[in-house]
């Protein structure tokens, strides 16, 4: 049933309005009025470069990056046999795996890293059992460093990976791999040949949301990381939090969004032909 | 390899996967009742005397107190401003749909630091750091995209031949609404207010800055003490967050065995 024009904008007024006030526009003010604060263009600029190429921000740059393609390349060659044998499980299987990737995604954020935090610290089960079985002599520091960050970020990360390649794979319709194997294909040209081309679009998707949430990531990095894998988001917290200088966090704020609105950009195109697969 | 040897490797890899991505919930779970002096797995005595000491501390009371309160204002306040939302983009016809949900599905991709720190800003000068409905308000922000995104496939359970016929036989728009629309898309609803309440629950990165010293919720709490020391008490501070996570999931899929409907799971 068609609502006038008139009656649509009126039901879409109240979300409008809260998008508006407590999204579109702090976000906005936030960043002109703590910019405009410099003064003039010129010395804007300069507080520009000074920010950007201090070696604070480079290093947290750096690292955001780096740490953001290992947890992607990570999170997709774990995510993909978990999302192949979730697109063609049935009946118990599938809602056992289902579950081992909808509990933890549902899960706060924090009390994933934390579970890191118990399993990886220097008595955690990790160590424990590798000093009972005598592979090592002395606990492995798997705290607190980077390995910490990128264990915590991709388990913290690997559901929304599964859950978007998931949608891509089960739409492949496995006739058409029957076919390929009819006409004699081996079972690596089948997937070399059919599968992996048709799910491409889900591995892009699925590679540019897990890099997107992973650049802003905050929680995990700062909890399990070491003083040299300080990461973006983090730089922006402290500049809040511990300095109150606004500018240089405004500053920060634009690379990052900007890097993210391109990418999700990106992101809109190949996730068109899986509607509503990144995120519940 | 035969075909036999690779589906048996492929299954014990997934099977392997699968333990992995569930073990560090249930450990933290089961070593919550350890009776040790610090986390052991597997403990070597079990008590309750984490609860004990979690449940005994009033800041932690007091903290589950909040998390409760904003937890429900944020539930309600999303799906009613989301089930309109939904409605109107599944029935009306106007320009600029896609772009407009996007737009409303952009605080997900956000990074949740750069909401975090843009409305502090704000409530800092209107002095409302630490109002209780003002943190609801901003977690429904990003609760929103998530009722969004349920209620749309809720909603397109409703035939709209159905809402026409209603229509015909005399009944008013509202009439309609709440007669037709509203009885059909329920299970969609309760879901949407499920896991609006989760969202909302389970949030840390805007409440940090936002709950102040006076509206500390339970995942700030866990943050500010995981930053000086990984304490026991958190184990079970965290199981009780993941009981949460368990019931709400639980709930969501009786409504959905009692009355297909939509549902966030990609099953559906």
């Amino acid at each position: 049933m068609p609502l006038g024009r008139l009656p649509a904008w009126l039901l879409l007024a109240p979300a409008l309005l809260l998008l508006i006030g407590v999204f579109l526009v702090p976000i906005g003010w936030f960043l002109v009025a703590s910019i405009m604060e410099l003064g003039t263009p010129a010395e804007i600029w300069e507080e520009v470069d000074a920010v950007l190429f201090s070696g604070a921000v480079a290093g947290a740059l750096i690292n955001t990056n780096w740490i953001g393609l290992v947890v992607t390349l990570l999170v997709l060659v774990i995510g993909y046999p978990v999302s192949y044998a979730l697109s063609r499980a049935k009946g118990v299987a599938f809602t056992l795996i289902l579950l081992c990737i909808v509990l933890p995604y549902f899960t706060s954020t924090i009390v994933r890293t934390y579970a890191w935090m118990v399993l990886l610290g220097r008595n955690g089960l990790i160590n424990q059992v590798l000093l009972g079985t005598g592979l090592i002599s002395e606990p492995l520091n798997l705290l607190y460093n980077r390995t910490g960050v990128v264990i915590g970020m991709t388990y913290v990360l690997l559901p929304y990976m599964v859950l978007t390649l998931y949608a891509a794979m089960k739409a492949v319709d496995m006739r058409l791999l029957q076919a390929a194997e009819g006409m004699g294909a081996t079972p690596l040209q089948v997937f070399l040949r059919v599968f992996a081309p048709l799910t491409l679009h889900g591995v892009i998707a699925g590679v540019l949301i897990t890099f997107i949430l992973a650049i802003g990531f905050f929680v995990t990095p700062a909890l399990m990381g070491g003083p040299s894998d300080i990461m973006i988001a983090m730089l922006i917290e402290r500049e809040v939090e511990l300095t109150q200088n606004w500018p240089a966090a405004a500053i920060m704020t634009v690379v990052l969004l900007t890097v993210t609105l391109i990418l999700y950009g990106l992101y809109s195109r190949f996730s068109g032909a899986l509607e509503g697969g990144a995120k519940p | 390899m035969g075909p036999v040897l690779r589906t048996t490797l492929v299954r014990a890899v997934v099977v392997l996967l699968c333990f992995g991505l569930l073990a560090p919930i249930v450990i933290v779970a089961i070593a919550s009742f350890s009776g040790d002096g610090y986390l052991k797995f597997p403990p070597e005595s079990f008590s309750t005397r984490w609860y004990e000491r979690f449940l005994g501390d009033a800041r932690w009371r007091s903290a589950i107190l909040n998390s409760l309160m904003i937890g429900v204002m944020t539930s309600i306040l999303s799906t009613v401003i989301g089930f309109l939302a939904a409605y109107a983009m599944m029935r009306g016809e106007f320009r600029f749909k896609r772009l407009l949900l996007s737009l409303l599905l952009t605080p997900v991709i956000v990074p949740h630091v750069v909401t975090a720190v843009a409305v502090y800003f704000l409530s800092a000068r209107f002095g409302l750091v630490g109002v209780r409905p003002w943190i609801a308000v901003a977690h429904t922000v990003v609760a929103l995209p998530v009722v969004l995104v349920i209620l749309q496939s809720a909603l397109r359970t409703v035939d709209p031949a159905l809402e026409r016929a209603a229509m015909v036989c005399g009944c008013t728009r509202f009439g309609v609404f709440r007669r037709v629309v509203l009885p059909i898309a329920l299970p969609g609803v309760v879901s949407a207010t499920l896991f609006s309440f989760l969202t909302s629950f389970d949030e840390l990165v805007i409440s940090i800055f936002l709950a102040g010293i006076r509206s500390e919720t339970l995942p700030v709490r866990i943050w500010n003490s995981l930053l000086l020391e990984v304490e026991p008490t958190i184990a079970a501070v965290s199981t009780l967050l993941i009981a949460v996570t368990v019931l709400i999931l639980g709930l969501d899929a009786l409504i959905r065995r009692i009355r297909e409907g939509g549902s966030a799971l990609p099953s559906s």
